[in-house]
């Protein structure tokens, strides 16, 4: 599996990254996080706004912190 | 970096159908012009419609948005329907009595009712920001 976050690092981006981290290490999976902080390849993913979250090439979230539990959703076979 | 810096919170998706009439042509003119008078922004309809997950999630997370249709057809509507987002505002730009024509020349009158109809649609004035802070321009694309 390979998650990426969108996000040029504010505290929202930040704040994003740990809950896939966290979410992904408490549900026991070996998956790829990725941050993604060059704006030119965030916009490729044609996301309105930072942070985002995508899973496995789709967009999951975006402009928002998700919650552990909502992105545990998307990551839990 | 500020801590908004990134969120689109606060600032209004605008979808128009950009449709191949005066109507279509005026509610794209509108949504440009908004947009760079810093009244919302306005997003990519046809990536919605393309069921790309990028434009399709950003509209299903976006707090405000207001959808434009030239006419009673409904493109932006059925499109947004299609891709199950649901539609906060809407306006169709014939009921404003504004006849549907092929003529591509349009009428500065008739831009600016439709951006203040936008505006009293979104509920009033929005504040507007300089350039990068609204994401206008910035990273948030």
């Amino acid at each position: 599996m390979e998650i990426k976050v969108l996000g040029p690092g504010c505290p929202k981006c930040q704040a994003t990254e740990k809950n896939v981290r966290e979410a992904v290490t408490e549900a026991g999976l070996d998956a790829q996080v990725d941050k993604v902080t060059d704006v030119m390849e965030i916009a490729k993913y044609g996301v309105f706004g930072t942070p985002a979250v995508v899973v496995d090439g789709e967009v999951k979230s975006v402009g928002k912190i998700p919650e552990k539990r909502e992105i545990m959703t998307w990551i839990k076979k | 970096m500020p801590d908004e810096c990134c969120a689109p919170s606060g600032n209004i998706m605008i979808l128009a159908c950009s449709g191949g009439s005066n109507v279509g042509q005026l509610s794209n003119q509108a949504a440009v012009e908004l947009t760079r008078e810093g009244f919302g922004k306005m997003f990519c309809l046809a990536g919605i419609g393309g069921h790309l997950s990028g434009f399709v999630q950003s509209a299903k997370d976006i707090p405000q948005m207001v959808a434009i249709d030239g006419c009673s057809v409904g493109c932006a509507k059925a499109i947004l329907e299609h891709a199950e987002i649901p539609i906060k505002s809407y306006l169709v730009l014939t009921d404003l009595g504004i006849e549907k024509n092929k003529d591509f020349k349009l009428r500065k009158e008739e831009v600016q009712k439709v951006k203040e109809v936008i505006k009293e649609a979104c509920g009033g004035e929005q504040p507007v920001l300089p350039m990068g802070e609204t994401g206008s321009s910035n990273c948030c694309g």
